[in-house]
């Protein structure tokens, strides 16, 4: 996966004004009914909670994630760790790291904390980000709407991992560093919801009960946030579902190319770009952090379809596709605004 | 049609400008002292106050965006002290690191990126439609349920993880293909496809699985038109209706929908080209990020973003010659 990563476009089928808005009860009803998506959520769920217990369980294993153990790795042999499954013990879980003898349960804990925060946080931005766009065009005159509406498409085509590694170079390298990549990840990553907010509300707009508001003297700020608000929660948090994976991915591919979360901390991307070289001596090495990620992301991902078949149930599966034809001038890329991007990464 | 691609080509030149400006400012903005940064970490004060002043930093910021725009249309003269260096237009700047101009250190790595891009288009393509159609085609069945797995296993798994696991397996432990070491094609073509086999597999099997369960929706959703029916119902191979008519109809959407998995596609090439030590535009990126080489990476953006820009534009024209419903209005 890489940055282009949503699985199926959302967008247009999102933005549904009809489409009653499901209550909580509803939603989880729904959830509930998808045996993958429990399943997801279950797994999901299980690195939540490992990741939230990470230093009770480093405590409890008694060795800390950047402590160097030169005396379990054999220096003759380039630094190869010292006894079966990579130096396994009482002391060490999962043995520790080539070279540096690192505790390995320890980074991988940390790289759980590192990885789900760091997504959340970008998530997060990029929610606030894109809707306050979003709204902005969606409400504002011709000028404004055509103006955000430009950027936003160039935020769209800009290649994800490209704008983050670039911005990743203007900043100065004391700013803590998980906080920066999750900032970097939502400033570049939230021209899809901008979009689709921006359409629904162009849509919700048009509504009697929007009118009412308007004629009965609302200003434009009252009504956004007390009568269009609520209409765009479902699909923001349809996409932001599937957005999170995506986040995921992306802060491991920074951290993998060297420039995201940098040591001392541990991030499974940034241990993954050390363990190519070690995967004969130490496979472990390799296969844990990549295992973790996948199933990570896989469980994000599936959960992410769960959550949007639950909001949306006609959408989903569903990819809206027809002609352009009578769309009126000029429509920018037909389905920029569906099309949630896998920038997946990366 | 004229009009159209009259209006197309204002709105791409408008959008490039926008990127520039955006570029421009994030960079030369961004806290750190520029002048420091391009003279090197030796350079004394009075050193920096040169630079400083050769690079225009104490104009306002207007003049220098402009100054930054003539010398992409007409080139630019740079002076060490001692010697005048000129910068041909497009003029992108001369690296920090190495003096050099910027726009010819990046057309020395366009090929390498250029022969990654082409072949993993290629089996992008070809997997991610065979996959979608078989799966729309056998729906239902088996071949379906497998295959639907594998998609969403491919879209789980990141294009560094998958080669780096490719790697491991096939050239390490199963020694099927050595490690990957670029060949130029004007070097030795046979060994330049060998050595890109696994970098092109690999991005195109971790890019192509979101296309495939797109090829697979869309072909679903045109199987289901009336004009299929009638096919069907006289008494056209399912194989014609499957592989000709329904496939030309979800076609024309996908090519609109996968204009923006370009970026998706330079995104993964920056992590393969990486991984495999493909010495291209993306490995270059990565470098000038690491040693913080400014007009690199300001000038990669720049290239990528035009590059973007203009495949999304060629792929909107395309998709109007490919439905012809499309009203290009």
């Amino acid at each position: 996966m890489s940055e282009a990563q949503l699985t199926s476009p959302v967008g247009v089928d999102a933005v549904v004004v009809s489409a009653p808005a499901a209550g909580a009860g509803t939603f989880w009803r729904r959830l509930r009914a998808q045996r993958a998506a429990l399943c997801a959520a279950a797994v999901a769920g299980l690195l939540v909670l490992f990741a939230l217990t990470a230093p009770l369980l480093i405590l409890l294993e008694g060795a800390d994630s950047t402590t160097y153990h030169p005396e379990l790795v054999d220096s003759a042999r380039g630094g190869v760790p010292i006894g079966s499954f990579g130096g396994a013990s009482g002391s060490h879980w999962l043995g520790v790291e080539p070279q540096t003898g690192r505790d390995l349960f320890a980074r991988l804990a940390e790289g759980a904390q590192v990885s789900l925060g760091v997504a959340l946080g970008a998530t997060l931005i990029q929610v606030a980000v894109g809707v306050s766009v979003g709204l902005a065009a969606g409400l504002g005159n011709r000028w404004v709407d055509q103006l955000f509406d430009r950027l936003t498409d160039v935020v769209i085509a800009l290649p994800l991992v490209v704008m983050a590694l670039a911005m990743l170079a203007v900043v100065p390298e004391d700013f803590p560093r998980p906080l920066l990549v999750a900032l970097i990840i939502g400033l570049v990553a939230w021209g899809t919801i901008a979009k689709i907010v921006r359409a629904q509300t162009i849509a919700l707009k048009s509504l009697d009960y929007v009118a009412a508001a308007r004629l009965s003297g609302w200003n434009t700020w009252r009504i956004a946030r007390r009568e269009l608000l609520p209409g765009l929660a479902a699909p923001v948090l349809t996409y932001s579902a599937l957005l999170f994976p995506v986040n995921v991915v992306i802060e491991s591919a920074l951290s993998f190319l060297g420039v995201g979360v940098k040591a001392p901390t541990a991030s499974w991307g940034q241990m993954l770009a050390a363990a190519d070289v070690w995967y004969q001596a130490a496979p472990q090495y390799l296969l844990l952090p990549a295992g973790l990620l996948f199933t990570a992301v896989l469980a994000l991902t599936v959960l992410g379809d769960g959550v949007r078949t639950a909001l949306d149930p006609r959408a989903a599966g569903r990819l809206r596709v027809g002609t352009r034809a009578g769309q009126g001038p000029a429509a920018p890329a037909p389905a920029a605004d569906t099309a949630p991007r896998k920038e997946g990464a990366v | 049609m004229t009009s159209f691609v009259l209006r197309r080509l204002g709105g791409l030149v408008l959008t490039l400008f926008v990127i520039s400006v955006l570029v421009y400012a994030v960079f030369y903005l961004a806290p750190g002292n520029v002048a420091q940064l391009s003279c090197g970490p030796r350079c004394s004060p009075e050193q920096v106050r040169q630079v400083a002043a050769q690079l225009h930093l104490d104009d306002p910021l207007y003049v220098r965006y402009w100054h930054f725009l003539t010398g992409l249309f007409a080139g630019q003269d740079y002076s060490t002290g001692t010697a005048v260096l000129h910068c041909d237009a497009p003029c992108l700047g001369l690296s920090y690191q190495s003096d050099r101009e910027v726009t010819q250190l990046l057309l020395e790595k366009l090929p390498a990126s250029v022969s990654l891009a082409a072949g993993a288009v290629v089996l992008w393509l070809i997997i991610g439609v065979g996959t979608g159609v078989l799966s729309a085609w056998r729906r239902g069945g088996l071949t379906e349920r497998v295959l639907t797995t594998l998609t969403l296993a491919g879209t789980a798994v990141p294009v560094f993880v998958l080669g780096l696991v490719l790697m491991v397996l096939v050239c390490g432990q199963w020694e099927l293909l050595p490690f990957p070491q670029y060949v130029p094609f004007g070097e030795d073509p046979e060994q330049w496809a060998w050595n890109l086999l696994l970098p092109w597999v690999t991005l195109a099997l971790a890019e192509s699985a979101t296309f495939a369960r797109m090829t697979r929706s869309s072909m679903l959703e045109t199987l289901a038109e009336d004009h299929i029916r009638t096919f069907r119902a006289y008494g056209v191979p399912e194989r014609a209706i499957v592989g000709r008519h329904a496939l030309r109809g979800a076609l024309a959407p996908l090519i609109a929908l996968n204009a923006n998995h370009i970026g998706a596609l330079v995104g993964g090439s920056v992590l393969t080209e990486s991984l495999f030590g493909i010495p291209g535009i993306g490995r270059e990126l990565v470098h000038a990020v690491q040693v913080v080489d400014l007009p690199i990476v300001v000038g990669v953006m720049l290239a990528v973003g035009f590059a973007v820009v203009f495949a999304n534009a060629v792929a909107d024209l395309l998709y109007a010659v490919a439905d012809r419903r499309v009203v290009l209005s």
